[in-house]
């Protein structure tokens, strides 16, 4: 009492809201005021760096993301190619097992397509070329995952290098085969829509869609209830417990990775075989990258993942309108997806901690 | 309305064109696909006419669609398609693996006119509104290779180098033949004025790839070439160049800004001709040309301006009189008697089964618009050929 000593307190803590976390309307209203920050702060970096009226902007925005029919179906088509990679990469990362290598396993399930069409598809008929593609593609895209996966399981090398390394061989090796297959030397293939994938109706890319959304159950069906997505739980949790409880880790990281790489093959087919009908190194175009953020943000959960490729590729499509629209250089619409991204992974850390200002009490004296 | 109507009006007068029968002008819109933005040299060459176009004709901004870092695949045929939803009467793309995408998009939007920059398939194709387009930049090339040359002649003048010396370096991209063309037209400009010439061509294996390019230029310095000039899209060579001292002939605009005491001439595509020329013969209602190609008489091939402190004497008057040359067809890039291929003249030559050297010349852009001239010609040595 006769010690006046000024104790001197933080102006807030942080408290961790522990396993349960906020009710459902918090997160969402949490979440929702991300969104209208991330906006107004983007709205106002619009106005300094361009000028522009940032109403103008968002509705551009919108317009070049679901102004027409065509714009709908591009949109859907590559959340589906989004979501497909993001799909793959999810079994690996919630192992704890850091495959970077995505986008080297699409572009190798997309060169062994390529070569399908190119080289039997004048030798068999359609539905059996198919089949071979679809078989061709899903080896291809395992075998790339497979090499650091037992590189991993037998010698514990760094996956994480192992599997960016597999991406530079894998784009090597597509530059490669373009210098082969093009006999005039402009490395361009030309597209072999003929040998495509089935399409459905008038819809290019309904069948791609469709065949993603499929994927998505399975994965969210596979991850959560069956006992090899149990296991990949466990072993991403601790190695140890893993091997306490009678779990063969190496088997469990190669089967993982296999069912890792043989989606990123299918993904490769849809984008060879579905889409482009040709192959060039930039095919896969960084999707491999933003594949990992897509399921991360979307905490490993297939559904949350339909969710979080939408708002990539709709920031992407829609920050290319904007510079259309207004000629501004894209790197201003790619300052304003990034701010929106920061918010949106920003408000994450508000739901899982709690800020508590201390109360300051005066002491009477 | 009646401000836009004296607007047409004037941009008819200046022009001379007779705007009837083509449809509203006020309805045209045209759409342009990029492959990268404005921070590429090519792409901003590009962009730049389209601005240049868009004051001549009195374009309003809703009349002119950009489309930038669109990719060389499915995605142009997407852009294509969504140009045309937007109500594009024509749609131009830069790059030359938009073809096969551009081809795909006109055979579905048959009422839509493309064109498409340095590509070949247009005259295989015959699709009524399927179009490529180039430039005779083998004569800018050409007339470039003159100040070179010059250039070099002062140097043994001056008993710098001696005139079995007088060895140029050159930096390009890849061994398509608008590179070999492009290459084999500058060391002819060269060799018209410089007997003795040489030249050695390294390959980067990259449209853009600043190190790549600075350490070509720098090994060719190195191996004593006194003059370097380059196809490739970054500052690498030339800015190489004026760090060691060694005058530079640049492609795609000046580098003077950066180079100013080694920058001697730049030669450049403008493509607001041909912009102007596929815009006005659509509205007239004409078809365009399966295959354009610009020459120095429709202002498609530009050089830019000279610089006295690094050109030699007399530059700006040879280039002239060669300039005149090239118009009234007196001086030919590739005729036969100037160059020979593994010591032997060429009599006969055949592109597409069609012979292209017509009384002793060499007839480059005749069959398509983009370059086919991909002849090894003695003098020139090629350090790689690997891409």
């Amino acid at each position: 009492m006769a010690e006046n000593k000024k104790i001197k307190t933080p102006l807030f803590h942080i408290v961790n809201r522990g396993k349960d976390g906020v009710a459902w309307y918090y997160s969402l209203l949490i979440r929702a005021a991300a969104i209208v920050t991330a906006l107004i702060v983007s709205g106002v970096m619009i106005m300094l760096l361009s000028g522009k009226n940032p109403i103008a902007v968002y509705t551009s925005m919108f317009n070049g993301v679901f102004g027409t029919p065509r714009r709908i179906w591009n949109l859907l088509q590559n959340v589906a190619i989004l979501l497909c990679i993001s799909l793959a990469v999810t079994p690996a990362f919630k192992m704890k097992f850091w495959n970077c290598g995505a986008e080297g396993q699409v572009l190798v399930g997309g060169l062994a397509t390529v070569g399908v069409m190119m080289f039997l598809g004048d030798k068999m008929p359609l539905p059996l070329l198919i089949i071979v593609m679809i078989i061709a593609s899903v080896v291809a895209g395992m075998i790339w995952a497979l090499i650091p996966a037992v590189f991993k399981a037998l010698w514990n090398t760094n996956e994480t290098l192992f599997t960016l390394m597999m991406n530079y061989v894998a784009i090597q090796l597509v530059a490669y085969f373009l210098k082969v297959f093009v006999k005039d030397g402009s490395g361009v293939l030309t597209p072999m829509p003929q040998y495509g994938l089935p399409i459905i109706g008038k819809y290019q890319f309904l069948l791609n869609i469709i065949i993603v959304a499929l994927l998505t159950f399975v994965a969210y069906i596979y991850l959560k209830y069956s006992k090899q997505g149990y296991e990949i739980s466990v072993v991403g949790e601790s190695e140890n417990t893993a091997k306490y409880i009678g779990i063969g880790v190496k088997k469990v990281i190669i089967r993982t990775l296999m069912v890792s790489g043989a989606i990123c093959g299918i993904a490769g087919l849809l984008l060879v075989g579905g889409t482009n009908h040709t192959i060039s190194t930039t095919t896969v175009d960084g999707r491999g990258f933003t594949a990992i953020m897509v399921s991360w943000l979307a905490k490993f959960n297939p559904f949350y993942m339909v969710l979080t490729s939408f708002l990539i590729v709709f920031l992407d499509r829609g920050a290319s309108q904007v510079s259309t629209d207004f000629r501004i250089p894209q790197t201003i619409s790619d300052i304003v997806t990034g701010i929106i991204l920061l918010f949106i992974i920003g408000c994450e850390f508000f739901l899982r901690y709690k800020i508590v200002f201390t109360k300051r009490v005066k002491e009477e004296g | 309305m009646k401000k836009l109507l004296a607007l047409l009006l004037a941009v008819a007068m200046v022009f001379g064109l007779a705007a009837c029968g083509g449809g509203e002008s006020a309805d045209f819109k045209v759409g342009f696909i990029c492959l990268h933005d404005e921070k590429s040299t090519y792409d901003l060459n590009f962009l730049n006419g389209v601005d240049e176009v868009k004051a001549a004709l009195g374009l309003k901004d809703d009349q002119v669609i950009v489309m930038t870092n669109i990719p060389e695949g499915d995605e142009c045929y997407q852009a294509a398609a969504d140009l045309v939803d937007q109500g594009c009467d024509i749609i131009f793309a830069n790059s030359f693996g938009h073809e096969d995408f551009m081809i795909k998009a006109a055979k579905e939007f048959t009422n839509v006119q493309f064109c498409h920059a340095t590509g070949t398939k247009a005259h295989v194709e015959n699709l009524p509104n399927y179009h490529n387009a180039f430039a005779s930049i083998y004569e800018g090339r050409y007339l470039a290779g003159i100040a070179a040359g010059l250039k070099l002649n002062e140097m043994i003048a001056a008993g710098k180098i001696k005139a079995e010396e007088a060895k140029m370096g050159y930096v390009g991209a890849f061994t398509y033949a608008e590179v070999v063309s492009g290459y084999t037209s500058f060391y002819l400009g060269a060799k018209s004025v410089c007997p003795t010439v040489t030249m050695e061509v390294q390959f980067t294996g990259s449209w853009y790839d600043a190190t790549e390019e600075k350490n070509a230029a720098e090994a060719l310095i190195a191996k004593k070439c006194v003059l370097i000039s380059q196809h490739a899209d970054s500052m690498g060579a030339p800015s190489a160049c004026e760090a060691a001292g060694v005058p530079n002939v640049s492609y795609n605009g000046s580098t003077v800004a950066a180079c100013p005491n080694t920058f001697i001439v730049s030669s450049r595509i403008n493509w607001a001709p041909y912009y102007k020329y596929m815009i006005e013969t659509y509205q007239k209602g004409e078809a365009i040309a399966v295959d354009w190609c610009g020459g120095i008489e429709e202002g498609s091939v530009v050089l830019t301006d000279i610089n006295d402190k690094a050109a030699a004497a007399g530059t700006a008057d040879a280039i002239k009189t060669a300039t005149e040359g090239l118009k009234n067809g007196t001086v030919n890039v590739f005729d036969t008697a100037n160059f020979t291929v593994g010591n032997v003249k060429l009599e006969s030559h055949k592109v597409e089964e069609k012979e292209v050297i017509e009384n002793g010349i060499f007839k480059e852009s005749k069959i398509m618009a983009a370059p086919y001239f991909d002849l090894r010609i003695d003098g020139i040595t090629l350090l790689n050929e690997k891409y």
